[in-house]
C-alpha cells in the first residue's frame, strides 16, 4: 500500500507515535495539560474520554493544526513538534477529523487520488485506487459520483480509504462512528482491525478517538482515558473495560 | 437585420473579454474569498509594459508574451507580499486592501506611463469582414480576441480537470483545512491561483486596449462589467462565468446598440441589483446545495 514509506528511515517503521507532556491552549482556555500518549505499530490505541476532554485538540495537535503550548510530537523518533500540517502529513500521518473531512464538492475517485498523490507513481496509484475500490465495493459503484451524494457509512469508507492511499505510518481517527449506524460500525471496525492485523498493514500504528468507548475497547489494545485536558488512565484495553469504577466515572458505560 | 448581427457580434468579442475578467476574479473568489478589486487595475499596468515594449519597437506578440508573464508574476507578488496577511481575516480587511492596491496601481502607472490617453495596435485588421457585400462589424480581430480568449479557458479547464496540481488547486478552494491533512501544500497553491488569475486579467486588459485608447483606468468599466459576469455565473463557478461574461457582452451591447450607449454603465447596473434580488447564488452557483 505505501510507496512514499520506502524512503523513510528504518526506525519509522517500529517506533510509531510518540507524544511527551504535549500541552495546547485556546486563548486562556487550556485544552491539554502535559498529554503523555504512544500509539506503536500494530496496535490500535484508543483515546477516550467525555465531550471538552481533550480528544480531538489531541489529534488536532499531532497533526499539526493546533500549535502546542509545550511538549513534543516523535514520528519514529523524529520530532515533528509545530511542523506545518502539510508536512507532518507527508511524514507519514494520516489524520480523518471529525465529521469526515469528505471534500464533497469533488467526485469520489478525486478524494481517493488526493489521498494517493503523497509519493506515488501514476501507475501505481491506478492499482491502488483498485485494491481501495476492492476492499470497499459500494465506493467502486459510485467513483464517478460528487462524494456529497454518499451515505455516512460510505462517506466513511471513503475517508478511511483516502487515508490508506497516502500510505500511512499512522492513522489517526477522529469520531469514525459518528452518526452511524451500529451495524456499519461494527462493520467498519472490523476492517480497521482487519488492517492493523494484516501482516502487509503491520507498520500501521492506529490512534483512534471515540466517544463510543464500549465499541472503541472492544477492537483496541490499549486505551488511554482524557478527562480535563490530562491523562487520567492507561492500561490495556481489556483492563479499562473491565473496572467499573473508571467506566462510569469517565466513559459513561 | 443587418444591425442586430452587427450589434450581437460585437457583443460577443466585448462578452469574451468580459469573461475572462469574470474568471480571473472567480478563480480568487473560490480559492481565498476575496474579491479582488485590484483585478482590472494589474491587468491594466502589464498592458502598458505590453505597450511600452510595443512603442519601443517589440512586435505585438513579444508584448503580449510579456504581459502575461508580468502578470503571472504580478499575481504572485500580490498574493505573497499583500494579500497573505489578510486572508483569512476579516472580510473588510481584505476589501481595503484590494482597493488600496487598485488606487495604487492606477497612481503608479500615472508616474510611469502618463495620464494621457494613448493608443494601443490591433494585432489583426479592424475593418469589418465583407459578407454578400455588406460590411458588418464582425472584424478580423475580434475573432482573434474570441479564439484567445477560448484557448485560455480551455486550458484552465484541463488544468483543473485532468492534472493533479489542478485537482490539488480545486481541493484547497473548497477545504484548506482537509487538503493539508492530505499533504497538498495549500500556501503554494493560493499563490498560484493568484498568478493564474492575474495571466488571465492580463489577457483581458491586453485583448480588450487592441485598436483602443488606453489610459490607467481604462480597465476600470470592464472590471464592473466582468464583476457583474461573475455574479451572474454564481461567483463559484467557472463555467458561470463564462456564459455569465457572455451574457453580458451580449446584453450591453443590445442595449449600447438600440437604446443608446449612455445606458450601458446603467444597464449593468440593473443586471446586478436584477441578479441579486432574484437569484442572488448566481445561475451556477453550487452555494444553495453547499449550505446544506
Amino acid at each position: 500500500m505505501s510507496t512514499s514509506s520506502d524512503t523513510r528511515p528504518a526506525d519509522a517503521r517500529t517506533t510509531g507515535l510518540e507524544v511527551v507532556g504535549l500541552s495546547a491552549s485556546y486563548g486562556p482556555v487550556t485544552a491539554l495539560d502535559g498529554v503523555d500518549v504512544s500509539a506503536e505499530p500494530g496496535r490500535i490505541t484508543a483515546v477516550l474520554g467525555a465531550n471538552g476532554a481533550g480528544k480531538t485538540t489531541l489529534l488536532r495537535t499531532i497533526s499539526g493544526l493546533v500549535r502546542p503550548t509545550a511538549g513534543k510530537v516523535l514520528l519514529g523518533g523524529r520530532d515533528v513538534t509545530r511542523a506545518p500540517a502539510e508536512m507532518i502529513a507527508r511524514a507519514g500521518v494520516a489524520h480523518v477529523p471529525e465529521g469526515r473531512g469528505v471534500i464533497t464538492e469533488l467526485t469520489v475517485e478525486e478524494n481517493l487520488r488526493l489521498g494517493a498523490l503523497l509519493g506515488s507513481s501514476r501507475k501505481r496509484t491506478r492499482q491502488q485506487l483498485d485494491d481501495i475500490y476492492t476492499m470497499f465495493p459500494p465506493l467502486a459503484e459510485r467513483r464517478g459520483r460528487h462524494a456529497h451524494t454518499l451515505s455516512g457509512g460510505e462517506r466513511q469508507m471513503l475517508v478511511i480509504g483516502r487515508a490508506l492511499l497516502s500510505g500511512p505510518d499512522v492513522l489517526l481517527l477522529d469520531e469514525p462512528s459518528l452518526g452511524l449506524a451500529p451495524r456499519i460500525v461494527a462493520q467498519i471496525f472490523g476492517l480497521l482491525r482487519e488492517l492493523v492485523d494484516d501482516t502487509a498493514g503491520e507498520r500501521l500504528s492506529v490512534l483512534l478517538v471515540e466517544q463510543n468507548a464500549r465499541s472503541a475497547l472492544s477492537i483496541a489494545d490499549v486505551g488511554v482515558v482524557l478527562n480535563l485536558g490530562r491523562v487520567v488512565a492507561v492500561d490495556s484495553a481489556a483492563a479499562l473495560a473491565a473496572d467499573d469504577g473508571l467506566r462510569h466515572a469517565y466513559l459513561g458505560f | 437585420m443587418q444591425q442586430f448581427l452587427n450589434v450581437t457580434l460585437t457583443g460577443l468579442a466585448q462578452g469574451a473579454v468580459y469573461a475572462a475578467i469574470a474568471l480571473a476574479l472567480v478563480l480568487i473568489w473560490r480559492s481565498t474569498r476575496i474579491v479582488n478589486f485590484a483585478q482590472g487595475a494589474m491587468a491594466m499596468f502589464t498592458t502598458y509594459i505590453a505597450l511600452a515594449l510595443i512603442e519601443a519597437g517589440q512586435s505585438y506578440w513579444v508584448g503580449l508574451l510579456v504581459a502575461l508573464v508580468s502578470g503571472l508574476v504580478l499575481g504572485a507578488l500580490v498574493e505573497r507580499v499583500v494579500v497573505r496577511r489578510v486572508e483569512g481575516g476579516p472580510e473588510l480587511n481584505a476589501v481595503i486592501v484590494t482597493l488600496g492596491l487598485f488606487v495604487g496601481f492606477q497612481a503608479l502607472a500615472a508616474i510611469l506611463f502618463g495620464s494621457t490617453f494613448v493608443s494601443f495596435p490591433a494585432p489583426f485588421d479592424l475593418r469589418g469582414f465583407t459578407v454578400g457585400g455588406v460590411n458588418i462589424a464582425f472584424t478580423p480581430n475580434s475573432i482573434f480576441v474570441i479564439v484567445a480568449v477560448i484557448v485560455v479557458m480551455l486550458a484552465l479547464v484541463a488544468l483543473f480537470r485532468f492534472t493533479n496540481l489542478g485537482l490539488q488547486m480545486r481541493a484547497s478552494a473548497f477545504s484548506q483545512e482537509m487538503s493539508r491533512l492530505l499533504g497538498v501544500r495549500v500556501g503554494a497553491l493560493l499563490t498560484l491561483g493568484w498568478a493564474l488569475a492575474a495571466v488571465v486579467g492580463s489577457l483581458a486588459g491586453v485583448l480588450i486596449a487592441g485598436g483602443n485608447l488606453v489610459s490607467p483606468n481604462y480597465m476600470d468599466a470592464v472590471v464592473v462589467y466582468g464583476f457583474v459576469a461573475a455574479v451572474l455565473g454564481g461567483l463559484e463557478s467557472p463555467g458561470g462565468a463564462v456564459v455569465g461574461g457572455l451574457t453580458i457582452g451580449l446584453l450591453l451591447s443590445y442595449v449600447s446598440g438600440y437604446l443608446g450607449s449612455e445606458l450601458v454603465a446603467l444597464a449593468s447596473l440593473v443586471i446586478l441589483v436584477a441578479v441579486l434580488l432574484v437569484r442572488p447564488q448566481g445561475l451556477f452557483s453550487h452555494a444553495a446545495a453547499r449550505r446544506v
